[in-house]
């Protein structure tokens, strides 16, 4: 296997890794927003979250390996990414330490103060990050002020509140929305009666208030964005050298690679349909199959999103020959195999415990459930 | 302070908070494992309770170490981005087959742990138990292998191409013999955390006569495992030192505060006074030749002392500006072979070059002064090393004494076993976290000055941020921790303090009556 074959499967697993965080992790982020909104009372609030207690934290960990795959397999990337969205990372970072005393503390105590504070620790914890990371990704699409000096050191040039443009917020909102919508759809298999009802009511209006939002995404980048291109000095086989090569950016340089192979509209397409489709589905009180159709929209957006932006992963405003790409933010070549060994051989292995841990868990929480296991429970 | 210092304390509050949950959370998972296969093994239902209460304290406990974990993955990246581009092609490969091959199978595992009792047979909860032990501590291993490099970097090169440390030997990498002894280390001192909490919290109840039989068991699982547990963290240590004498010289130096290298074989400083101004030790008493037996286990070997350690770092330097120097040619177009072939014959030496450019106005011409601040700067500050690890070792034979006691006690049978065994035992509930955050600061602070050994100085490995950047953050940090760790104390100690009771099955003294304080 050569470096540039080697190259493009990270680009993809890089890929894998965040649809697997999305589509686990964002059901349980989901639920947690949901909380204060569907969850009329504590009782409800409780079903809502032992639904989710069982598996949150495996789920966490798509994150946690999507950021050590990064750090592996796009050192550079890592090292630009974290760095120069320095606040942005760090407020993601304490949002995310809520989450975890939140979930474990939370019935700890039978106080409805003490539940109550972490019921808002929860639902911070969980609709803060998929906000940054949607206005993280806004950003990407247009390019990022950072260039790199001699010794290949990151300069980042630009400040947080400029990270919060109208067009990333666009982006930001439309993750939000994204990741309550699934959990709206998990809650729809695990949760009975009223619940179950509003569960269902959510769902039916946030996924074509996605499908809008990503539409609306689409043909703002289409008018407003401009995209990145590579016009030479980019060789996909040699070392990751970073500066050697020209990149300009251009009108509609993110519809380039759609122009050039017409059947990837289905892409997109997958992403728009998936999402009224788990709205139809809801209201239809299909279930299981609206949670999929949440689940392949969610595919969708971010193979829409990877496509668009191939081969670049972190374009630079202000510097583009700086920009990082797929062929040259890369690890070194025995890196990449030793780690797509590694990955062949154990992701395998997670999802078959992930999904026995899912089986055993199976069917709907109930009221009466909490009640007998008031003391065990989340 | 500035950017380097202030990176440098959050990198340090960061890692050191992070660690007062994980030991515990590496020990307490066997642990439960014991303690749920003695109840698979005879059936009795004492034991599935031991497994429930200490797990609702390993819960509280678990809850911290994965938010404080959290900060540790992300802050290579967000404060120290030239360390993870010049060295994530090594050091990110260990971070992320830890996520993949040991935090997966944790954090999936311990869901069922809990929530899993009547969904499953007891052989498969018992089996998820010991699998989520084994994620725990498989994980361990990983985050190690990448330490174990930073202090001794191996199986990679220097790409002058990419301006990075590239991979060239996986298996060293793993191998290494640091990061090994390092790892089985660390878990053994996990496992000493988790029995001094599980002993001394049932020291507690036996004082106070209550649930006695609870507490009894608990009481000699924690004894039995404390003891071989203690005995493998300082045999280990002990062959950590030897490993340092090896392939870590400064540090070993320095811990000892052995300034002179001493004829064959070396005394061993039991305590004293270091004096980095004058570079002796003060008030020094020493016992002979057990250091040269320690770091070298022979007779005839010296342990060379941080004076003679900083002569070799002056003649490095020197090689090293050269270095240096080609490497910005080679970088700027040239493309002469006997550049490269020069480059490459010194290559050893450019992270010293590296070194001293932070010290140099010019790097090529530094000033006599300039050269001896680096040099000077090229050992770490030896009283906080001294001192820290005499306090690490003087706090892991008392828990070995501990153990030994209470494993005599367990093993005799005896009845009431002794009060001041009991207070004691109750006593000594901080010594394990001192020792391993001792530990921690010997092995990092020991580094210094470099983030990778003998490679990239740590200033240069931060992220061009500003102070004020990292002020916030770090203030951000110290509130927010400082409420979840008061939080998860309180919660700690309310339940440790209802005890099996908390359990709620109606079996135990505090709902049943039964004890002597109520």
């Amino acid at each position: 296997m050569d470096y540039e074959a080697l190259r493009f499967i990270w680009w993809v697993l890089i890929g894998v890794l965040l649809i697997g965080f999305v589509v686990t992790d964002g059901f349980d982020m989901g639920v947690a927003s949901l909380l204060k909104v569907i969850g009329r009372d504590n009782e409800e609030r409780r079903i809502m979250i032992n639904t989710v207690a069982p598996h949150w934290d495996g789920n966490q960990v798509w994150l946690i390996t999507a950021a050590g795959a990064l750090f592996a397999a796009w050192p550079t990337v890592y090292a630009a990414a974290f760095s120069g969205f320095y606040f942005a990372m760090m407020l993601t970072l304490f949002a995310l330490f809520l989450r975890p005393i939140a979930f474990e503390y939370r019935s700890k105590i039978d106080n409805q103060q003490w539940r109550d504070r972490w019921d808002w620790a929860l639902t911070t914890g969980s609709t803060v990050p998929p906000l940054i990371i949607g206005v993280a990704f806004g950003n990407l699409l247009q390019g990022v002020p950072f260039h790199f000096d001699d010794l290949l050191r990151l300069h980042y040039t630009g400040s947080f509140w400029a990270l919060l443009n109208p067009f990333a917020l666009l982006v930001g909102v439309f993750t939000v929305i994204m990741f309550v919508n699934h959990g709206a759809t998990w809650l729809q298999m695990k949760t009975e009666g009223e619940l179950l009802k509003r569960a269902e009511n959510s769902s039916a209006i946030l996924g074509l208030v996605a499908a809008a939002l990503f539409t609306l995404a689409g043909i703002w980048l289409w008018l407003g964005v401009d995209g990145f291109h590579v016009v030479g000095g980019l060789d996909t086989q040699a070392d990751s050298t970073i500066v050697g090569k020209q990149v300009e950016q251009i009108a509609n340089g993110w519809f380039i690679n759609y122009q050039r192979w017409p059947l990837t509209w289905l892409l997109p397409l997958i992403g728009i349909l998936g999402f009224a489709g788990s709205a139809l589905l809801s209201k239809m009180r299909r279930h299981a199959l609206a949670f999929v159709a949440s689940a392949l929209a969610i595919a969708g957006t971010i193979v829409t999103f990877g496509l668009s932006m191939f081969p670049f992963i972190m374009p630079s405003s202000t510097q583009p020959n700086h920009s990082l790409t797929l062929w040259d933010g890369t690890a070194s070549e025995l890196t990449l195999l030793i780690m797509l060994v590694v990955v062949l051989i154990f992701v395998p292995l997670i999802l078959g415990y992930t999904a026995w841990g899912y089986y055993v868990m199976r069917g709907r929480v109930s009221v009466q459930h909490i009640r007998d296991n008031s003391h065990s429970l989340y | 302070m500035d950017l380097i210092e202030l990176s440098r304390l959050q990198f340090a509050y960061t890692a050191m908070i992070h660690f007062l949950f994980v030991p515990l959370t590496m020990g307490m998972v066997f642990i439960l494992a014991i303690m749920e296969s003695v109840y698979v093994m005879t059936g009795k239902q004492i034991y599935q309770d031991m497994t429930k209460f200490w797990g609702k304290l390993f819960g509280i406990n678990f809850a911290l170490g994965v938010t404080t974990g959290l900060a540790m993955e992300f802050q290579f990246g967000t404060n120290w981005s030239y360390y993870s581009h010049y060295v994530g092609d090594i050091f990110g490969a260990p971070l992320a087959i830890e996520a993949l091959m040991a935090f997966f199978l944790e954090s999936t595992l311990v869901g069922l742990f809990f929530f899993g009792w009547d969904r499953m047979t007891k052989n498969k909860h018992l089996a998820v138990t010991w699998l989520m032990a084994l994620g725990t501590n498989l994980s361990a291993l990983w985050i190690l292998v990448a330490n174990g490099w930073m202090q001794f970097p191996i199986g990679s090169e220097f790409n002058v191409d990419t301006m990075r440390m590239e991979l060239t030997n996986f298996a060293e990498v793993v191998f290494s013999p640091v990061a090994q002894v390092k790892f089985v280390h660390t878990v053994s001192a996990g496992y000493v955390t988790a029995a001094i909490f599980v002993l001394a919290i049932s020291s507690w109840y036996l004082l106070k006569g209550r649930d006695i039989p609870f507490a009894r068991r608990s009481f000699a699982i924690a004894a039995v495992f404390g003891l071989a547990s203690s005995l493998s963290v300082i045999i280990l240590g002990d062959e950590s030192g030897y490993e340092m004498g090896d392939v870590q010289k400064v540090k070993l130096a320095a811990i000892e505060a052995e300034w002179h290298t001493e004829p064959p074989p070396a005394a061993f400083t039991l305590i004293g006074l270091p004096n980095q101004e004058t570079e002796t030790t003060d008030y020094a008493i020493k016992i002979p030749a057990v250091m040269g037996l320690i770091a070298t286990r022979s007779f005839d070997q010296p342990v060379t002392g941080l004076v003679d350690l900083k002569e070799q770092h002056r003649e490095r330097m020197l090689n090293g500006r050269e270095a240096s120097s080609l490497m910005q040619q080679i970088r700027a177009g040239d493309k002469s072979p006997a550049t490269r072939a020069r480059f490459e014959a010194i290559l050893d030496d450019l992270g010293y070059g590296l070194l001293l450019s932070a010290y140099a106005a010019d790097p090529m011409n530094p000033t006599e002064a300039e050269l001896q601040a680096a040099v000077d700067a090229s050992i770490p500050k030896v009283w906080p090393l001294f001192w820290s690890f005499r306090i690490m070792v003087a706090a892991g034979f008392t828990m070995l004494l501990l153990f030994a006691l209470a494993s005599w006690h367990v093993a005799k049978r005896t009845e009431n076993k002794p009060r001041w065994l009991l207070r004691f035992a109750l006593f000594s509930l901080p010594l394990p976290w001192i020792a391993c955050e001792m530990g921690w600061f010997v092995a990092e602070y020991g580094r210094q000055p470099w983030a990778i050994g003998e490679i990239l100085p740590t200033d240069l490995a931060v992220s061009q941020l500003t102070e004020g950047d990292v002020l916030l953050t770090l203030g951000s940090i110290v509130v927010l921790y400082s409420i979840f760790v008061a939080i998860e104390m309180w919660l700690m100690v309310r339940y440790a303090r209802k005890g099996p009771s908390s359990l709620q099955t109606g079996r135990y003294d505090l709902e049943t009556g039964a004890s002597q304080e109520a």
